[in-house]
């Protein structure tokens, strides 16, 4: 079976997408990435010094993988749309993640200032993955506005607590016709499998891959936890039941002949 | 409502005998939370808390590294002018110590600007003393413009501005503003500001605010721990950089916890001396408190002391330090000894060791002038 992701009409083989911050040795990145089998890793735009290229965070990033430049520290479209340009007149390519944040306690998207910039960016040819909060309606917008993926949260950035959107996440797989790219909350591998076996395109995580022990050890796991969610999505689970099957059923009279 | 009506609520407060009450148990209930209100906080500065500092460090740690990463950001600051109408008690800048004095010209600021990118460093914090007749609002202005092309972030930690002013500095490049209250109790802070424009409590209080209001992107808040009783001065820093958490959301805000230094003309008597220990209840009550905010340790602290303190909490450290102005010491007087000397690249290698990232160059607004 032919079980291809993609984004922006680009195949992608991998379905983890990982991060290049909160590490303590940014040279241990190319290493996490091979463990991981990512093809896509985001970076943020802001970490990018470019008046200083021996020191850019891009030298620790192979080539052939798909930079994913993110924008985070905009709080405003306009910032947003701002970054992206940096992004593609630096050489980092055609490919954005929105991230407008205005709420540093949480560090939750704004869904209204990422739909503005989606459009903006989507009309200039950029392949734009927005993250977002898990909304139905953001989403359609968000499709009509041209975003190749839609990237909702599973729990706030940063917090590793897992699926905690899953009903929204649940609703934007059924409903929207791009790949919904579960961003943010996920702590552990089962976590991405959990995501995986909803039906979710992909995931994306850093912290919890960053700030391990051993990073290359989580990455593989994270990549095993990746192919399981989506090889059982694929097999096609059999359903749960809330409740048991009781072996006298009470419509069982129905059957039964009266004497 | 201003953060300075907050501070009136607790006009009447007996943080006295609030903090003597806490129990063992009241301390293991907060702990117990996963989410702690200024209630909680304050008990977590309580006596009754010191024994568990080691509980409250295995939480402050895995918090920070959970939000920030194993990262500490790098920044370094250049004083450009210690001339000061004030009578800050506890500071060698106060006008009636006499010191060498220096402002430096605007050449003197590109080339230390230059230096200090010559070092690797590329957020700057700029620091004048209040002199409106000498480093008035348009030369620091002109000097943040110069030093602009040449670093990739730029605070500012000069005299309380109005709201306008602010918005000028922001607008030449100005990233974000550090105000120390040096205490929150007012008494005390008429005493020690008995002349100059910072007697004005009020004023400088609503600085940050002021800031926020023209979309500075971070401010930094704090008190000068020694002044008054630390654990309260402690309290309000915390209370501060909630109350502007929550009232500018994007703002990103952070807190510091300067220790009172050594300094030059001075004989100031410190009434409360915050050991390590306390220091460091402080700065864990405060992680618990406020899980995304900032902490930034100065050099006022030594080199083997903060080492220790990047597992605890911290996300933001100077190096490279001086605090005459321009750097040199031979030609004018330093605000304050400073106590961490290492060089910007030792710190790199030091935070290696402790398993940390310094991160040189986190945000440049430069990148906002692409049409």
């Amino acid at each position: 079976m032919n079980d291809e992701l993609v984004i922006g009409g680009q195949v992608v083989r991998s379905r983890l997408i990982t991060g290049s911050g909160k590490y303590q040795d940014e040279s241990i990145i190319p290493q996490v990435l091979e463990a991981a089998g990512c093809d896509i890793i985001t970076v943020a735009l802001r970490r990018m010094d470019f008046d200083r290229p021996t020191e850019n965070i891009l030298r620790h990033v192979p080539k052939n993988k798909i930079l994913l430049p993110n924008t985070s520290g905009a709080r405003t479209a306009a910032e947003a749309v701002r970054l992206a340009r940096l992004a593609r007149a630096t050489g980092c390519g055609d490919w954005i993640k929105i991230e407008v944040i205005n709420d540093q306690k949480f560090l939750l998207p704004d869904n209204y200032e990422t739909i503005k910039a989606t459009e903006v960016l989507a009309a200039e040819g950029f392949v734009v993955l927005p993250y977002m909060c898990p909304d139905l309606g953001t989403a359609r917008r968000l499709v009509d506005a041209g975003a190749a993926a839609i990237m909702p949260l599973g729990a706030p950035i940063g917090t590793n607590r897992g699926i905690r959107t899953r009903d929204l996440i649940e609703i934007l797989i059924e409903e929207i016709a791009l790949p919904i790219i579960v961003d943010a909350g996920i702590g552990r591998p089962s976590h991405a499998t959990e995501a995986m076996e909803m039906g979710a395109a992909a995931v994306l995580l850093n912290t919890a891959i960053a700030t391990a022990d051993d990073p290359i050890a989580m990455a593989r796991a994270f990549r095993l936890a990746v192919e399981a969610g989506r090889l059982a999505y694929l097999g096609g689970m059999p359903g749960a039941s809330t409740f048991a099957r009781a072996s006298s059923p009470l419509t069982g009279f129905l059957d039964q002949t009266e004497a | 409502m201003p953060f300075m009506e907050l501070l009136d609520e607790y006009a009447d407060f007996d943080f006295h005998g609030f903090l003597a009450s806490v129990t063992a148990n009241q301390v293991e209930r907060v702990l117990a939370k996963s989410h702690l209100n200024a209630q909680d906080y304050l008990t977590l500065l309580a006596p009754a808390a010191a024994a568990y500092l080691e509980p409250m460090a295995q939480r402050a740690s895995a918090l920070t590294r959970q939000h920030f990463g194993n990262c500490i950001f790098i920044f370094t600051p250049l004083y450009i002018s210690n001339y000061c109408v004030n009578h800050c008690r506890y500071c060698s800048f106060a006008v009636d110590h006499h010191i060498h004095r220096r402002h430096l010209g605007l050449e003197e600021i590109e080339a230390e600007a230059l230096r200090i990118a010559g070092e690797g460093i590329r957020h700057l914090l700029v620091l004048t003393g209040e002199a409106r007749h000498k480093a008035s609002p348009e030369y620091i202005e002109a000097a943040i413009r110069i030093i602009r092309p040449h670093l990739s972030a730029i605070g500012i930690e000069v005299y309380a501005m109005t709201e306008e002013e602010y918005g000028r500095l922001i607008e030449a490049g100005v990233d974000s503003l550090t105000i120390y209250q040096e205490t929150y109790d007012r008494t005390l802070y008429a005493q020690l500001h008995e002349g100059g424009p910072k007697a004005d409590f009020a004023f400088r209080i609503d600085a940050p605010e002021r800031a926020c209001r023209r979309q500075i992107r971070g401010v930094a808040v704090g008190a000068l721990l020694g002044l008054a009783d630390p654990r309260i001065d402690s309290f309000f820093t915390g209370l501060h950089a909630h109350y502007l958490q929550q009232a500018f959301p994007a703002t990103e805000v952070s807190a510091s916890f300067p220790r009172m230094r050594p300094f030059e003309g001075g004989h100031f008597q410190v009434e409360h001396d915050v050991d390590d220990r306390l220091f460091v209840q402080f700065m864990l009550a405060f992680r618990l408190f406020l899980p995304r905010v900032g902490i930034t340790v100065s050099t006022r602290e030594r080199a083997s002391f903060r080492d220790h303190l990047v597992r605890l909490g911290v996300t933001r450290m100077s190096a490279g330090v001086s605090t005459a102005v321009g750097h040199d010491p031979e030609g004018s007087t330093a605000q304050f000894e400073i106590a961490d000397t290492r060089s910007v690249d030792q710190m790199r290698r030091d935070l290696a060791a402790f398993g940390y990232q310094a991160v040189m160059h986190d945000w440049n607004s430069r990148y906002l002038a692409v049409r």
